[in-house]
C-alpha cells in the first residue's frame, strides 16, 4: 500500500478513494459516507447527491483529464488528487500548475499513482502538498532528502513565484 | 564567457550529490532499471552497445582553455584517452565506468561543467551558431538569450517530464547557421523598429519524420521569450501523444493540429503568462550580457607582412586560409576552424593530446576560449591574422588542419553502429572510405563545397536530410545498407534532400559517391556549386548514373533516351 507523506511528515490518511469497478455506473453506484474522493465521471453524474452527504469532497483526476472543465468547481473541493499511473506521464505538473497559478486553488494537492522520491521537488514545486509514496519505496529517506535535493531554484513556478533572477539581492 | 555565480555552482554540487544518492539506490536494488533509466539519462549516462556513454554539455558550443584541459584530464583518467563532439555541442566518452560517473561530473563541476540534460524527455542542451560574437552577418549576439535560456530550462519542474526530447536552437545572424528550421523550437534573433526580438519557429525536427518547423510568431520582443517557451512547452506537454514514443515529438502535434490552431492554442495559453514573473528584466539580460563583451582585440588595418608572404609562397597555408579560416567583424581578425575530420579517423573524435594542444592554441591566439561547432569542429573565434601561420604549424602538427571544411571530406557523422545502440548500420566506415576515396587535395578542392552528412538510423544524428549528399544506414534482412539523398541544405532556405533510389550495400557507397559527383563534374557551370548543379539539372542524371549498371524500369527507359 502506498505511503502518504508530506514535508513535515507521514499523517494518517483520513481519505477514501472511491474506486469504482467496471460494472458500476456513475448514476447508480452507492456514495461512500466519509471524507472521499471521486472520479470526474462520478462527480459530474452525482454533484448534488455528493454536495448533499455533508461531508468533505475530493477529486480524483487522470492525465487526459482537462482541469477547464471543472474550474466552476473549485469551490466544492477540499482535496485534488492527480493521478500518474506512470512516473514517466508528466501531464499532472501542468495540471497542478494551473489550478494554483490560473485558479488559484487552494486545497490539498495529492500526487497519487506512482509516485516516486525523485519526483518529489518537481512536484511540491508547481504546488503539490501531500504524495502518495508507491508502495515499497523508503518512505522515511525521501522524506529526508526528497524535498531536498536543491536549496533553490531559476525558474518562477507556484513555489516560489518569483524566477531567482528577481530575488537577487 | 558566462561565468557561475552562487546559486550556478550551489544547483551544480546539489545535483551531483543527487545524482550519488541515485546511483547508490539503483546499485541497492531501491530503484529499478526502468526507474533509475530517466534519471541517468538526464545525467548524460547510457548504458549501451560495448560499455556506457556519458554526454557531456557544451552549452551553446563554448568553452575555455581551462575546461578543455579538464576534459582532456577526464578523458585519459576515466575513459581510452578520447571523445567525441555531436552535432549538438555535446562531448561523448565512450567508455567511463558507471561508478566512476558520479567523480567524473564533480571534476566537470570544478570547472563549471555539467551533463544535465544532454538526454531525456526534458529540455536539452540549448544550442546556436559556433560563430555568436564575431560573425560579419550577426544582428544580435545569441550567448545572453541562450544562457538565460538554459538557466530557465534546467530542472523546470513543469517540463521535466514531457512527452519526448525537447531541442531549442537560437540563431543571432542574417544566415541561420544554427539549423533553427530542424528543432523543436528555433529562434531567430532579429530586429524590428529598433526593438529587439525572435521569430518563434516550432515543430520541426529531423529524425525518422523530418519536417521543417512553421513560424508560429513573426516577432516576439525579447523580454517574453522565457514565458512563450513556457506556453509552448505547456500546449505540447499537455496534448502532444504520449501513447507512441514514435509520434511523440512536438512536430506531430502541431501537424495534427495544423499550425493555425496550435498558434492559436499557445497565443491563448501566453495571454495568461505574458508579463508575468517570467518576464526577462533588462537588469538580468545585462547581468549576463556583461559575460560576453567582446575581448579586448587589437584591430589592424594593415596586412602583417609575414602573413602575406606565407599566404603566397605556402600553398598549403594558403588552402588553409581558404578553407578553415572565416571573415571576422573585426579588421585584422579571423576565425579559425580546426578540423576534426581528418581523414581515416572518425568525424568528430578528438583525442586527449589534441584537447590540450587546443587549449593551449586557444590560450595563445584566441583569448583562452573555443567553440564547438555542430559541424562537429572546433572554432577559435578571435586570431589575429599575424598569428595564423604559427597556429597552422602547430594544429597541422596535431592533425587539426585538414583544410577540407566544407568540401566533400568534412564530412558530418554521427558514432553509428560502431558505439551506439539504436543504430542500424556503421557510419564511420563509410566516412572513413569516402575521405580514402577523395583522398586528393587537388581534386577535392576541385569540387569545390559539398556537406555530406552520415546517420546510421533514421534518428539522424548525422544530420543526413540537410546534407547536399544525406547517407542514412538502413537494416535489410540483418545487412547494412545506405540510402542516399541529394539538394538538402541547412540556412534559411533549409530543405530536405530526396531519396536518390534504392540503398546500397556498404563495399558500393564510395563508387556511388564518385558517380555522384562525376555528374556534378560533368555537368557543371562555371561557377557552379554541387547544389547549384542538382539545383538546375534535377534529381535525373545523377540517378540514371547511379543505377546505370542495374537500370530498369523509367531509369532504364531516360538512359536509353539520353544515349
Amino acid at each position: 500500500m502506498a505511503q502518504l507523506i508530506t514535508r513535515q511528515g507521514m499523517p494518517p490518511d483520513t481519505w477514501h478513494m472511491l474506486e469504482p469497478s467496471a460494472d458500476q455506473s456513475a448514476e447508480t453506484l452507492l456514495l461512500p459516507a466519509g471524507d472521499t474522493i471521486f472520479p470526474l465521471a462520478v462527480w459530474q453524474a452525482r454533484k448534488a447527491d455528493i454536495i448533499g452527504r455533508g461531508k468533505r469532497i475530493g477529486l480524483l483526476l487522470q492525465p487526459g483529464e482537462r482541469v477547464e472543465d471543472i474550474v466552476d468547481d473549485l469551490a466544492h473541493f477540499a482535496l485534488i488528487a492527480i493521478n500518474f499511473p506512470k512516473f514517466g506521464d508528466g501531464r499532472g505538473y501542468s495540471t497542478a500548475s494551473l489550478l494554483r497559478q490560473r485558479y488559484n486553488f487552494r486545497g490539498e494537492l495529492r500526487a497519487v499513482g506512482e509516485v516516486l522520491h525523485d519526483q518529489l521537488f518537481f512536484m511540491h514545486r508547481v504546488g503539490f502538498d501531500s504524495y502518495a509514496l508507491k508502495d515499497g519505496k523508503d518512505a522515511a529517506h525521501a522524506l529526508a532528502a526528497g524535498f531536498s535535493p536543491f536549496s533553490d531554484s531559476y525558474q518562477a513556478s507556484t513555489r516560489p513565484p518569483q524566477p531567482h533572477f528577481r530575488r537577487r539581492a | 564567457m558566462y561565468q557561475y555565480d552562487v546559486i550556478d555552482r550551489q544547483l551544480l554540487n546539489e545535483r551531483i550529490a543527487e545524482f550519488r544518492d541515485q546511483l547508490r539506490r539503483w546499485q541497492a536494488g531501491e530503484l529499478s532499471d526502468d526507474e533509475f533509466r530517466p534519471l541517468r539519462v538526464r545525467n548524460g549516462l547510457y548504458i549501451q552497445r560495448h560499455a556506457p556513454m556519458l554526454r557531456i554539455a557544451v552549452p551553446y558550443g563554448l568553452l575555455n582553455s581551462r575546461q578543455l584541459r579538464t576534459l582532456a584530464r577526464i578523458a585519459r583518467q576515466y575513459d581510452r584517452s578520447y571523445g567525441h563532439f555531436t552535432t549538438r555541442h555535446n562531448l561523448q566518452l565512450n567508455w567511463p565506468k558507471i561508478e566512476d560517473v558520479p567523480d567524473i561530473l564533480a571534476e566537470l563541476a570544478e570547472v563549471e561543467m555539467h551533463a544535465i540534460q544532454t538526454s531525456g524527455n526534458c529540455v536539452r542542451n540549448i544550442t546556436t551558431d559556433a560563430f555568436a560574437g564575431v560573425a560579419a552577418d550577426e544582428i544580435i549576439d545569441p550567448r545572453p538569450l541562450a544562457e538565460i535560456l538554459r538557466q530557465w530550462s534546467t530542472f523546470h519542474p513543469e517540463f521535466s517530464f514531457l512527452p519526448r526530447k525537447f531541442k531549442i536552437a537560437i540563431s543571432g545572424t542574417r544566415e541561420d547557421r544554427a539549423v533553427t528550421w530542424f528543432h523543436d523550437i528555433g529562434l531567430h534573433l532579429r530586429q524590428e523598429n529598433g526593438e529587439t526580438g525572435f521569430t518563434v519557429i516550432v515543430g520541426g525536427g529531423l529524425g525518422r519524420t523530418p519536417i521543417r518547423g512553421e513560424v508560429v510568431r513573426e516577432f516576439l520582443p525579447w523580454q517574453h521569450i522565457l514565458s512563450y517557451c513556457e506556453a509552448i512547452l505547456r500546449v505540447y506537454n499537455r496534448f502532444g501523444r504520449r501513447d507512441n514514443a514514435f509520434k511523440a515529438r512536438i512536430k506531430i502535434l502541431v501537424q495534427t493540429l495544423g499550425v493555425e490552431e496550435f498558434t492559436r492554442q499557445v497565443e491563448a495559453e501566453w495571454a495568461h503568462g505574458k508579463d508575468g514573473p517570467a518576464t526577462i528584466t533588462q537588469a538580468e539580460y545585462d547581468r549576463v550580457a556583461a559575460h560576453f563583451a567582446a575581448p579586448a582585440y587589437q584591430p589592424s588595418t594593415v596586412e602583417d607582412a609575414a602573413f602575406a608572404r606565407h599566404r603566397q609562397e605556402n600553398t598549403a597555408f594558403a588552402r588553409w586560409l581558404e578553407r578553415c579560416t572565416h571573415p571576422h567583424r573585426v579588421a585584422g581578425y579571423r576565425a579559425v576552424t580546426l578540423s576534426l575530420k581528418k581523414h581515416g579517423v572518425p568525424p568528430g573524435d578528438i583525442t586527449a593530446e589534441q584537447m590540450d594542444i587546443v587549449a593551449d592554441l586557444a590560450t595563445h591566439f584566441s583569448f583562452g576560449e573555443l567553440r564547438i561547432a555542430h559541424e562537429q569542429n572546433i572554432i577559435l573565434a578571435d586570431v589575429r591574422e599575424s598569428h595564423l601561420y604559427a597556429l597552422w604549424l602547430t594544429a597541422r602538427g596535431a592533425g587539426l588542419a585538414t583544410p577540407n571544411i566544407g568540401l566533400l571530406t568534412g564530412i558530418i557523422c554521427c558514432p553509428g553502429g560502431d558505439f551506439c545502440d539504436l543504430a542500424n548500420a556503421k557510419s564511420i566506415p563509410i566516412a572513413n572510405a569516402i575521405q580514402q576515396r577523395f583522398d586528393d587535395l587537388d581534386h577535392l578542392f576541385d569540387i569545390g563545397e559539398v556537406d555530406l552528412n552520415i546517420s546510421g538510423c533514421m534518428n539522424a544524428c548525422g544530420h543526413h536530410h540537410i546534407g547536399h549528399i544525406g547517407v542514412l544506414g538502413v537494416d535489410r534482412k540483418d545487412a547494412e545498407y545506405y540510402q542516399v539523398t541529394l539538394g538538402g541544405r541547412q540556412g534559411n532556405d533549409a530543405r530536405l534532400g530526396k531519396v536518390i533510389g534504392p540503398a546500397f550495400p556498404a563495399g558500393e557507397m564510395p563508387d556511388v559517391i564518385e558517380k555522384v559527383i562525376q555528374v556534378y563534374l560533368d555537368h557543371r557551370h562555371v561557377d557552379e556549386r554541387f547544389l547549384d548543379t542538382f539545383d538546375r539539372i534535377g534529381m535525373a542524371p545523377f540517378k540514371n548514373r547511379v543505377y546505370a549498371s542495374r537500370a530498369h524500369g523509367k531509369a532504364k527507359t531516360a538512359e536509353m533516351e539520353a544515349a
